[in-house]
């Protein structure tokens, strides 16, 4: 069983990550009109201060340790019982590194071209939600910030997108939306109903809630499945991804990095922190639902994605293939597949916020993301596509870089979890390198025609955007030790609470509230 | 002679009484006022029985004093009663202030505005109070009346001509509708004292319940139609689109403040023995008007009557609280009601700002590019209209919660889940509003010509909606404090 660990630190780090972007937010604004070429430093600045401290974080944080660490808690809304409750675990620890990596260099790799001082302060605010989900320990503060990161989100795809953004834009918001509403209405009912059976006060705190077990298992089913429409939206899983494709194909470059690389992440990560931890017997349950949603994911992104002429909503589609890999390992429900689900997570978002900035690149230099009206583009701009080829490899899952050890990672845990669910998996895998390599070959190779002989090669500022990213995927591909090291414990933890918790409670009948 | 307590009438008073103040000094100094008096008396009037109703709060708060009921009974003060009597006046202050920078600008009368304004203020802070059925009808007369005036007070338009008999014409039914109600109710259970209904309930109740679910449903009737819920929500959009937006601001925050007060103080309080009965209506009520009103919301395309479907979405929500027929559920509605009162006074006042000089045309074309000709309106706009979305650290989403929360405390679990699912259809609305401002090339490069009154209602409802959607608790607090005591 998870238990919140003591260790409140003298300086509060995590609340200082979660706030500096809501400061930098407030900086940008007050940024004076006719300085306007202040506004990215300042956005950059706030934004490489918190990936600072996600990077200290990351360091200071005790490896043997299964449970929450730097805990934050500050009473809000007294009467609800809802405070800022916010701690990090080897679950989500990689999460705010990788949101806080992310931001600054979305905000760096492309120039909004015109209403800068809004931008930047979306984006910002777009990173505080983003660091308040994977940090919050308190239901209603994790719908709060859940919730919020659609408005900025909605602001960058509309007003600084291509194509039929405002479509895509309003899609997009009123489709999380839709997947939330029943959600809140989870929540309420998780909340009551604890406070009802244990006869305590009004609380959302997510330890006291998933120690307690405290709700019916029929209760607790319904419960889940609310909670799992809000995440499989967000993830998105099958039915409902329709507004995915869109979303990042409109999105500014920036957008769809964070996107793909951070947002997606929302919904397998609630999954893993309040689908799991709260309702270990009802995932159980619908874990072969789940894991059927994950493979059609991960066969049916694929094949859409080979299908698709346009070079950024084929990598949107690779993203429903990548993330039903996630549910798969997320619902295997042992250590491998979650573990495996969870550096999978940060290994997506590596690979392919460096793809989209790639995209987001050759946009800039061609115009145009038609695969058909490029061609032969390695000869003019040889570093570009080997830069590109190392991150396709890597999200194709070569072994060396990291997306393979999470790959493998997520296979294995679903092969003994699940077998003939793993083996159509396999498949998946398969036809990944054959969307990703035939495009590339398309792109990169063949005859050079027209505008396609002159392109730019990488510039060094560009390259020096993709550095880390470069930098990270190797390190993991070769040595992913220190980060699964770091994730065990609380997966370990979080596993070993699935099994405990994880049978009927046998009182199907009984409800909560017919106890003493 | 009952015993009077002077003191607890002041909001009567100074709203009341400040209307017939003016409304001799107009007639008697028609042309000698200047211009800027007739809103500033009202705006005064208002503060003062703001004032009031601060004073009474802090009475009622207090431990050795608490809740009373004074005039035989017939006037109940208690948090509740205080708390909706403050929003009452707050909507009063703040169109009075409105009325400074648009009424001379629209070619509208200001005594005549003034007069009813204030006349409709004090109908509602009776009704606010009202502990009897009587002197409720009185108050929802009161109150009425001046309304159906103030909505056809735009002499050159047929669009507020209209309105007006409409609503006068509907209104009369529904008034006609609940007097039934209460002479039933009186007929089953023997007095029109609410503590007396809820007593007789509570020791039994009549033989007979034929006359007392007759009086119910005629009652509920007459309070669905005030407060505009489906199916008696047909006037709504012609008289917000008729009415001039001044009027309509009031309206929605104040009118509807004052018809959830009756019903929430009859049903919940004094019927509150018999909510098994009234509760399914209610049910139903609300889950259709939340989605109809969203549903109907989404289709139009002039923005006042946009803004009146969405007013009658916000309503089911507020019925969704009342539904729940516990004190949380009470709480929430009136959570709801304070911070909708200021979500519809700035929504309004942005109108009116819009749609000033353009004869009264209010497409959602005026609204196209409008975050480029005028970014701190449109910045204003789009937190009242996020709010009015329920997105988080707004007042909005409190205000969602605080009923959801209620319904499904009181285990109405597919009501709140079918509310929730009307939420997002109507966020679809304000995103077409969104849409329009933000991602629209502007058709005309004209900047919308804010007046200092206008601009600072704006201000202070935008601001209120952040600062308390940041900081809830003390609004919480005061409306969990806000208890419904019938006395007797």
């Amino acid at each position: 069983m998870i238990v919140a660990s003591a260790s409140t630190q003298a300086f509060p780090v995590l609340g200082m990550l979660v706030l500096l972007p809501l400061l930098g937010a407030a900086a940008v604004l007050l940024v004076p009109r006719s300085r306007v070429e202040l506004v990215r430093p300042v956005a950059v600045l706030f934004m490489s201060g918190a990936a600072a401290a996600a990077g200290w974080m990351i360091a200071s944080y005790p490896v043997a340790s299964g449970g929450f660490e730097m805990i934050v808690d500050q009473p809000w809304v007294a009467a609800w019982g809802i405070s800022w409750k916010l701690g990090v675990d080897g679950i989500s620890l990689f999460l705010l590194g990788l949101t806080a990596l992310l931001f600054p260099l979305g905000a760096l790799a492309v120039d909004p071209g015109h209403g800068h001082k809004a931008y930047y302060m979306w984006l910002l605010l777009l990173e505080f939600g983003c660091l308040g989900v994977f940090s919050a320990l308190d239901l209603l503060l994790f719908f709060l910030f859940f919730e919020v990161v659609l408005v900025p989100m909605y602001f960058l795809i509309g007003q600084w997108g291509h194509g039929a953004a405002r479509d895509s834009a309003v899609k997009f918001f009123l489709f999380t939306m839709f997947g939330s509403a029943l959600m809140l209405v989870g929540i309420l009912a998780t909340a009551f109903l604890h406070a009802a059976a244990t006869g305590g006060p009004l609380t959302f705190d997510v330890v006291e809630i998933a120690g307690a077990q405290s709700l019916a298992t029929t209760t607790a089913r319904w419960i889940f499945l609310a909670f799992a429409l809000g995440f499989a939206v967000k993830v998105p899983l099958i039915p409902v991804h329709t507004w995915l494709p869109d979303a990042h194909t409109d999105a500014p470059t920036a957008g769809s990095v964070i996107l793909a690389g951070v947002m997606l992440k929302l919904g397998t990560y609630g999954f893993v922190r309040f689908g799991l931890y709260l309702f270990p017997e009802a995932s159980r349950f619908f874990a072969p639902l789940m894991l059927t949603l994950g493979v059609v994911g991960i066969l049916y992104g694929a094949v859409v994605a080979t299908m698709q002429s346009d070079l950024k909503r084929l990598i949107a589609y690779s993203s429903v293939a990548h993330l039903g890999f996630i549910v798969l390992g997320i619902f295997a429900l042992n250590t491998e597949g979650l573990s495996g689900g969870l550096l999978q997570m940060v290994n997506h978002g590596l690979s392919t916020g460096a793809l989209f900035l790639l995209v987001g690149y050759l946009y800039e230099r061609r115009h145009t993301r038609a695969i058909a009206d490029l061609g032969g583009l390695a000869r003019p701009a040889p570093v570009f596509a080997l830069t590109f080829m190392v991150v396709m490899l890597s999200s194709v899952g070569l072994p060396g870089l990291n997306g393979f050890v999470g790959e493998f990672l997520v296979l294995l845990g679903a092969f003994e979890a699940h077998r003939w669910w793993a083996v159509l998996a396999t498949a998946g895998v398969i036809l990944a390198a054959v969307y990703l390599l035939w495009a590339y070959q398309r792109v990169f190779h063949g005859p050079a025609r027209g505008d396609n002989a002159t392109m730019a090669d990488l510039r060094w500022r560009e390259g020096l955007v993709l550095a880390p990213l470069l930098a990270l995927i190797v390190f993991l591909g070769v040595y992913p030790r220190p980060v699964l090291d770091r994730m065990e414990p609380s997966v370990d933890a979080l596993v070993a609470h699935v099994e405990l918790h994880g049978a009927p409670a046998g009182s199907d009948v009984a409800e909560p509230e017919a106890a003493p | 002679m009952p015993q009077v307590d002077w003191p607890a009438l002041l909001p009567q008073f100074f709203l009341g009484g400040g209307g017939l103040v003016l409304l001799t000094l107009g007639s008697l100094l028609r042309r000698r006022l200047p211009a800027w008096f007739p809103a500033a008396f009202s705006a005064g009037a208002a503060l003062g029985a703001l004032g009031g109703v601060i004073w009474l709060w802090i009475r009622v708060r207090d431990p050795a004093r608490g809740a009373f009921t004074t005039i035989a009974e017939t006037i109940g003060i208690d948090g509740f009663s205080v708390f909706l009597s403050g929003v009452v006046a707050v909507s009063v202050l703040l169109a009075a202030v409105l009325a400074a920078g648009t009424l001379r600008r629209e070619g509208l009368p200001a005594e005549e505005f003034c007069v009813l304004l204030l006349l409709s203020g004090a109908g509602g802070v009776t009704m606010a109070s009202a502990n009897d059925l009587i002197v409720l009808f009185l108050g929802l007369e009161v109150l009425s009346i001046a309304a159906y005036v103030l909505a056809a007070l735009d002499l050159r338009r047929s669009t507020a001509q209209e309105a007006g008999l409409k609503y006068f014409v509907l209104g009369a039914f529904a008034s006609a509708f609940f007097l039934y109600g209460v002479a039933l109710l009186y007929g089953a259970t023997g007095s029109t004292k609410l503590p007396l209904v809820a007593g007789f309930l509570a020791g039994g109740g009549p033989d007979s319940n034929a006359l007392l679910l007759g009086g119910m449903a005629l009652l509920l009737v007459g309070l669905f139609f005030k407060v505009a819920a489906v199916p008696f929500h047909a006037w709504t959009p012609d008289v917000y689109e008729g009415a001039p937006p001044v009027a309509v601001a009031y309206m929605s925050a104040g009118v509807k403040a004052a018809g959830f007060a009756a019903l929430l103080r009859v049903f919940n309080a004094a019927l509150g023995a018999n909510a098994a009965d009234w509760q399914p209506i209610v049910y139903a009520t609300a889950a259709l008007t939340v989605l109809a009103g969203a549903v109907l919301a989404a289709v139009q395309s002039d923005v006042r009557r946009l803004l009146a479907y969405s007013s009658i979405s916000h309503a089911g929500f507020i019925l969704v609280g009342a539904e729940a027929a516990t004190e949380a559920g009470v709480a929430g509605s009136l959570f709801y009601l304070g911070v909708y009162a200021f979500l519809a006074l700035g929504s309004f006042a942005v109108v009116s700002i819009i749609g000033c000089g353009t004869d009264g045309r209010q497409s959602l074309d005026a609204y196209d590019g409008l975050a480029k000709r005028s970014p701190a309106l449109a910045a204003a706009f789009t937190v009242l209209l996020l709010a009015q979305a329920g997105v988080p650290f707004t007042t909005g989403f409190w205000a969602k919660l605080e009923v959801i929360g209620a319904s499904v405390e009181a285990r109405s679990y597919w009501l709140a889940a079918l509310a929730m699912l009307g939420a997002v259809v109507a966020a679809f609305l304000y995103l077409r509003i969104l849409v329009r401002m933000y991602l629209t090339a502007p058709a005309q490069r004209s900047r919308p010509s804010i007046s200092r009154s206008a601009g600072f209602v704006v201000a202070v409802c935008a601001a209120f909606t952040l600062v308390f959607g940041i900081l809830p608790g003390p609004l919480v607090e005061l409306t969990n404090d806000a208890t419904i005591h019938l006395g007797g």
